[in-house]
């Protein structure tokens, strides 16, 4: 089916790269859409207008490999090749959901494609991302642990404990700030006594200053790929700001209200997509190419939607499983 | 049969679990040198660097990075150096290690151990270094709790919690470190979710965990000079609990007295307590009792310390109310002899 071709794991070009971010686009638009009509169960925080850093990273990435995200990381999981209707029933509160229906929008996991969760406390996945690469680094796997996470985090003791450790250890993971220049509401020049969250903060840990274009896709392959391969030759963590900005508010039921209205069309003229759209065309593709991509996207995700909202809810007994491993629950006797 | 002491058997398994599965891998603060208790002596010169890490005191750091590893199929062992310091790392025990396996529909599994010192004891280690906080954990779905009472226990129960595909938190009592048994030779694994009955009497049941099970102990003896036997349960593991035994125990007795070093208020002691009313009620001749650690945070100067943990005297006494339930003056509640104030 298409939806899941869209996302296969294959050497991307840059007509892949275009189609996974259209792809992306278009998943987190329905899931808006279904959030307004009242069929997400939960909240939901969309990956709008970042789906570069997501499709770029997971470019670089090899199987094995492991990723984590936050509680903003549908799109994590989908670059990664979680299976989208998966990804969606679980959004929908339906039958086949990639969690089983006990995690959520904001815990989508895909640990078969590498993608070992989305955590939804700020910052407690990047110690979590220390042991995955702290694994790799006792096994001599050359498995690379890559983490996402946003600029309000780099306020959050975990951000710094968990940075000094993979410095200190010289473990293999790259830590990516996907820096949307809002911790939730508030602008996060607010909160910082630096000029840039992660970037002012590498010094402090004996990593080097990097800042990327986080809405320029070639760009997020060149830099996070070379965090990545270093990681993998033994040379230690990295520490990414990727710059962007979130095209909707911090969770779906946000309207952005706090953001002026010029700051917010300067940037839809920096979107990822269109950013990709230029590129390609300058390099001889033509607009009916690049058109055929989105309209083919977009009716792969309608398809989907329609798909999973056919399903039925998840039968209730599976409230009752998978707290411990033998798949039981009960505390005692 | 080989004597150690409390200490020794926790770096005694220690040792024997690595040997035996070289995915064991140890972290926390100083356990390279052997730990501030002496709980990791020598493991990093039999087993090497890359099985015992030390860590900055970074305690998210510490328990997230055992959790990261254990999902990728590593069985770390991670010391939190006090167990009071839990609350530095509360995020990564309640909401991470204990969750992540249910929110991802069963994706992973995770095979850690949080083990460290906890309790009173006597020590005058204080309200940040002092607390026996059981109960914390004991309100999370998702984590066992192994607390043990002797040198075997501390092997066997520590042996069981590496071995188990879950988390586990095995809380250590500091003021038992020093205490020298023997300890069965050979791969001594006891099961989680097994109580011991450590002393048999029809008269009363006293529940104890970790250092009180001492301290019913010695309340027994004394018991038992005055004519009444107790029968003396040692919990071993809060999660999974061993409900069994308890109400097995007071369904022969028709008392219990619950023995609990935490304050009061909301510890162990009051699901043992439930577990009685909801279960054994017919059983019971006399209401539960509980002496458990004053509702205060803990005191340093020896004196203010011992008015307010648990006791035998004041066990005894709680006992003794219990026994006189029903007759005059009978000075109920039972839970408040031997003590001024709760």
């Amino acid at each position: 089916m298409g939806c899941h071709t869209v996302l296969a794991m294959d050497v991307p070009d840059g007509l892949e790269l275009y189609s996974r971010m259209c792809f992306l686009r278009h998943f987190e638009e329905r899931v808006d859409v279904l959030y307004r009509r009242g069929l997400i169960h939960g909240p939901a925080h969309l990956g709008l207008g970042q789906e570069a850093i997501a499709v770029g990273a997971a470019s670089v990435l090899r199987p094995g490999d492991c990723s984590l995200g936050t509680y903003r990381g549908h799109a994590h999981a989908l670059a990664r090749g979680a299976p989208p209707d998966a990804v969606l029933a679980e959004l929908l509160g339906r039958a086949g959901g990639i969690c089983q229906g006990k995690g959520g929008s904001m815990h989508i996991t895909s640990v078969e494609h590498g993608y070992f969760g989305s955590y939804a406390i700020v910052g407690a996945h990047l110690p979590i991302a220390c042991g995955l690469a702290w694994a790799a680094k006792i096994r001599h796997t050359g498995q690379v642990t890559v983490c996402f996470f946003g600029d309000g985090t780099t306020n959050i003791g975990a951000f710094h404990e968990a940075v000094n450790l993979a410095a200190v250890w010289q473990l293999p993971v790259v830590f990516v700030c996907e820096n949307n220049w809002y911790m939730e509401y508030t602008p996060i020049a607010d909160v910082i006594p630096v000029e840039l969250p992660a970037a002012d903060r590498a010094a402090a840990y004996g990593l080097d200053r990097v800042v990327v274009d986080g809405n320029d896709v070639a760009a997020v392959r060149r830099v996070i790929g070379d965090a990545v391969t270093s990681a993998r030759n033994g040379q230690g963590p990295s520490l990414v700001e990727a710059q962007t900005y979130r095209l909707k508010g911090h969770s779906a039921a946000d309207g952005a209200a706090y953001r002026p209205a010029e700051e917010v069309a300067r940037w839809r003229g920096r979107d990822p997509l269109l950013r990709a759209r230029a590129a390609l065309a300058a390099a001889g593709t033509t607009e009916a190419a690049l058109d055929e991509i989105d309209s083919r996207t977009r009716s792969d995700v309608a398809d989907l939607a329609r798909q999973v909202l056919g399903r039925p809810v998840p039968e209730p007994s599976g409230a009752w499983t998978d707290v411990w491993s033998d798949g039981s629950w009960q505390w005692r006797n | 049969m080989a004597e150690l002491t409390y200490r020794q058997a926790v770096a005694a398994v220690l040792a024997q679990e690595m040997a035996r599965d070289d995915r064991v891998v140890l972290l926390g603060e100083d356990v390279a040198s052997g730990g501030v208790f002496k709980t990791t002596k020598g493991l990093r010169e039999r087993f090497g660097p890359d099985r015992v890490w030390n860590t900055p005191i970074s305690e998210q750091a510490i328990a997230g990075a055992a959790m990261g590893a254990a999902m990728a199929g590593l069985r770390p062992v991670a010391e939190i150096m006090f167990a009071d310091f839990y609350a530095t790392c509360w995020d990564q025990v309640a909401n991470e290690i204990a969750k992540v396996r249910y929110m991802t529909g069963g994706q992973v599994s995770v095979p850690l151990v949080l083990r460290g010192a906890n309790g009173s004891g006597g020590l005058g280690f204080g309200s940040q270094h002092g607390q026996s906080v059981e109960n914390w954990a004991m309100c999370v779905p998702g984590l066992k709790i192994v607390s043990p009472a002797t040198p075997a226990e501390a092997f066997g129960l520590l042996a069981a919690a590496i071995r188990d595909n879950d988390p586990v938190l095995v809380f250590e009592h500091k003021a038992l470190y020093g205490r020298k048994e023997e300890v069965p030779e050979g791969e001594h694994v006891l099961p989680l979710g097994r109580a011991r009955n450590v002393r048999a009497g029809g008269d009363v049941t006293l529940v104890g965990l970790s250092i009180t099970v001492g301290t019913c102990l010695a309340a027994a003896d004394e018991l038992a000079g005055l004519g009444i036997a107790a029968d003396v349960l040692d919990l071993r593991t809060l999660v999974p609990l061993d409900a069994a035994a308890v109400l097995a125990s007071v369904h022969r007795t028709g008392r219990l007295v619950v023995v609990e070093e935490n304050p009061g208020q909301l510890g162990w002691g009051t699901a043992i307590a439930a577990l009685a009313a909801e279960e054994a009620f017919s059983d019971l001749t006399a209401p539960v009792a509980r002496v458990s650690g004053g509702n205060v945070p803990l005191p340093v100067a020896a004196s203010l310390e011992a008015e307010v943990d648990v006791s035998a005297a004041r066990v005894v006494a709680a006992v003794r109310a219990v026994l006189k339930y029903g007759q005059p003056n009978h000075g109920w509640p039972a839970s408040r002899q031997g003590q001024s104030r709760r």
